[in-house]
């Protein structure tokens, strides 16, 4: 047999991995964007943005996924998604109060609509997905430190 | 700005300091200092500013999002609030002096504010929210943050009690979840003013009493009352020293003395049935936790114990439902907080110079340590009841409310109670700071700069607090937090005539 010379799994579910990726991000992208106009929504989208990820470092192994997504840049997002949650609400006192939809509302169920509630179903898809990302890398990392000190 | 407008900054500046941190903790060394006493230092502004809001302007409502109440989330800020945020905020910036210096020790200073400031959220949140369901996310934000608190050293026994604490709590969260549930599946409403008005008008049900349970064992888990109480010997030591007086002197009693007087006194509506319930557990939390203090030889275990038994006299005074025991319940509760989380720093320092929590291990701390041993006289003395100092006139008003309203068996606990906590902490004192020098400790030192400064201030207190009794001090600070408790359920024609004002 041919020494297995890569980390990760095997050659087919690399390529399906490549072929599918893209994909879910897509479709993660598509649950945020119309979290106010059909079921998803932040939470949601990034929990599967998260996972789209989490397949990557399965299938390749934790270094090829860290070259692009590293740790440290996870945590960073996750700060900004947090942030930028609590910007839109403070920038809801230039209309009198704390959390008020101050963008104008528009026409109903349409992608463009809703005022602030969009742009709040982004920040909390940067919190959740990089933050669930983090969260599966710190058990990886600590696994692979109990398993060196064995 | 209206004065309205301060009451959502108590959860939009510990948030937005707990996130900038994790953003640009590495930038230079000083950055999480900076940020996070910051932060603790204008909430404290804000809450003395509350205090003045409250004496101008009565309670007041706002509306998160503008949108009409009871529909959306309310934020209430009347003398109960405005109370507990003073005491919550006051602690928490001397904890947050008290750690530039002692958080050096870990390598994650960074990290410990990030969770420091998400804690201070969830418990100002618990305190000015007016939501039910708002309080339970804040009560999970700051339980949560505290679980990861007590794990902050990643040694194996924090660890193990960081997990025990975790499991025993989410537990307790969950039976609040569930007695919310309920309430809200009995009334349609979440605003806790309009439930109150909803349950008021349904008459007794059945449920209520099942749900007065459920908040019983929940909150009372997340206070440390007796049946409830044993991850709190595990959890508080282990956390680091910070953290355990962040614990002890204001989380368990944001999060479950306060919740649990707002919930049942202003919303559910107080039954004598209750009250005797109330006071028999603060009763029992009062003299088990002392008897399981005074054998203690690890000097923070033993103050873990002592908290369950203080606790155990702030809701035998607010469980008795007279003026008097009320107020000498809040106060106890202020003082409390302050000699405790004195307490916790004290032995925090001595873990610092000396490296032991074991009271056989230290001996005549005094002469190399004179500000620790000196605070900490002052504080033994305050939790102990000896008067000029708060702990004496907060104990004596519970005694005392308990004698009027013919309870001779509880005041003659609560006595009882008193007697043993002074015997403990002589004991601490006479192992810990007098006697002869041991001999690997004659090259400690005492301890820097801020550590000191913020002992120094909290004994301060100490030896002032009884001022607080003073009638014209009193109308400000403590008389208007037990009126609200004193109303009962009235407490919601009250928020419901702000509402109905502002709109």
């Amino acid at each position: 047999m041919i020494q297995e010379k890569h980390k990760g799994m095997s050659l087919i579910v690399k390529t399906i991995t490549r072929l599918t990726v893209g994909f879910i991000i897509l479709y993660g992208i598509y649950i945020i964007s119309h979290g106010h106009v059909s079921p998803g929504g932040g939470f949601a989208g990034g929990v599967i943005i998260a996972l789209s990820f989490i397949h990557l470092m399965l299938a390749y192994g934790k270094e090829e996924t860290l070259k692009r997504l590293p740790h440290n840049a996870a945590s960073i997002l996750e700060s900004i998604g947090a942030l930028l949650f609590l910007m839109i609400a403070v920038l809801g006192f230039t209309g009198g109060s704390f959390f008020l939809n101050f963008i104008p509302k528009g026409e109903p169920f349409r992608l463009f609509s809703a005022g602030i509630i969009p742009l709040c179903n982004v920040a909390i898809s940067f919190k959740v997905s990089a933050g669930l990302f983090a969260i599966f890398v710190a058990l990886v990392l600590l696994k692979l430190d109990t398993e060196k000190k064995e | 700005m209206q004065a309205v407008n301060i009451i959502p900054m108590f959860v939009i500046v510990p948030l937005a300091g707990a996130f900038l941190n994790s953003l640009v903790e590495k930038k230079a060394k000083w950055v999480p200092d900076a940020i996070g006493n910051l932060s603790a230092f204008i909430l404290f502004f804000f809450s003395v500013l509350a205090v003045q809001v409250v004496r101008t302007h009565g309670t007041l409502v706002y509306s998160v999002g503008a949108w009409k109440l009871p529909l959306g989330i309310a934020m209430v800020l009347d003398g109960l609030t405005a109370f507990m945020l003073v005491t919550v905020n006051f602690i928490a910036f001397m904890i947050a002096l008290y750690s530039i210096n002692y958080m050096e020790r870990f390598t994650a200073k960074g990290k410990f504010y990030t969770l420091f400031l998400l804690m201070l959220t969830g418990m100002n949140g618990v305190i000015v929210t007016g939501d039910i369901f708002n309080l339970f996310v804040f009560l999970e934000i700051a339980s949560v943050a505290s679980y990861a608190l007590v794990a902050f050293g990643t040694e194996k026994h924090e660890l193990e009690a960081a997990f025990k604490y975790a499991v025993m709590s989410t537990v307790g969260s969950m039976f609040v979840l569930l007695g919310i549930v309920l309430l809200y599946g009995l009334t349609s409403t979440l605003n806790m003013a309009d439930m109150a008005n909803m349950l008021a008008q349904k008459g007794a049900a059945n449920l209520v009493l099942m749900v007065s349970v459920l908040f019983i064992m929940g909150l009372g888990l997340k206070a440390a009352l007796v049946p409830f109480h044993a991850w709190l010997p595990d959890a508080h030591p282990s956390a680091p020293a910070p953290i355990s007086a962040m614990l002890s002197g204001i989380l368990i009693k944001s999060l479950g003395v306060y919740a649990m007087v707002r919930i049942f006194y202003n919303v559910i509506g107080m039954t004598a049935e209750l009250s005797s319930i109330i006071m028999f557990l603060g009763t029992l939390s009062m003299v088990v936790g002392v008897f399981l203090a005074i054998g203690q030889w690890d000097l923070k275990r033993l103050l873990a114990y002592h908290s369950i038994s203080q606790i155990g006299y702030v809701f035998l005074g607010i469980g008795l439902g007279t003026p008097l025991g009320i107020l000498g319940g809040i106060f106890h509760l202020f003082n409390h907080s302050v000699f405790k989380s004195l307490l916790f720093l004290n032995s925090g320092a001595i873990e610092y110079s000396a490296g032991t929590r074991d009271l056989q291990k230290m001996g005549g701390l005094m002469s190399k340590m004179p500000v620790t041993g000196s605070t900490n006289l002052i504080a033994s003395m305050s939790i102990a009841g000896i008067p000029p100092f708060n702990g004496f006139w907060s104990k004596l008003i519970i005694i005392i409310a308990a004698v009027q309203a013919q309870r001779f068996g509880y005041a003659f606990w609560a006595v009882v109670a008193s007697v043993l906590t002074l015997a403990s902490f002589m004991k601490v004192m006479k192992y810990a700071y007098f006697g002869r020098l041991k001999e690997g400790l004659m090259s400690i030192k005492e301890v820097p700069f801020f550590m000191k400064l913020s002992m120094v201030v909290l004994s301060v207190v100490c030896l002032i607090g009884g001022m607080l009794l003073i009638p014209s001090l009193r109308d400000i600070f403590l008389n208007r937090a037990s009126d609200v408790i004193a109303l009962g359920v009235n407490y919601a024609a009250i928020v419901l005539k702000e509402v109905s004002l502002s709109w």
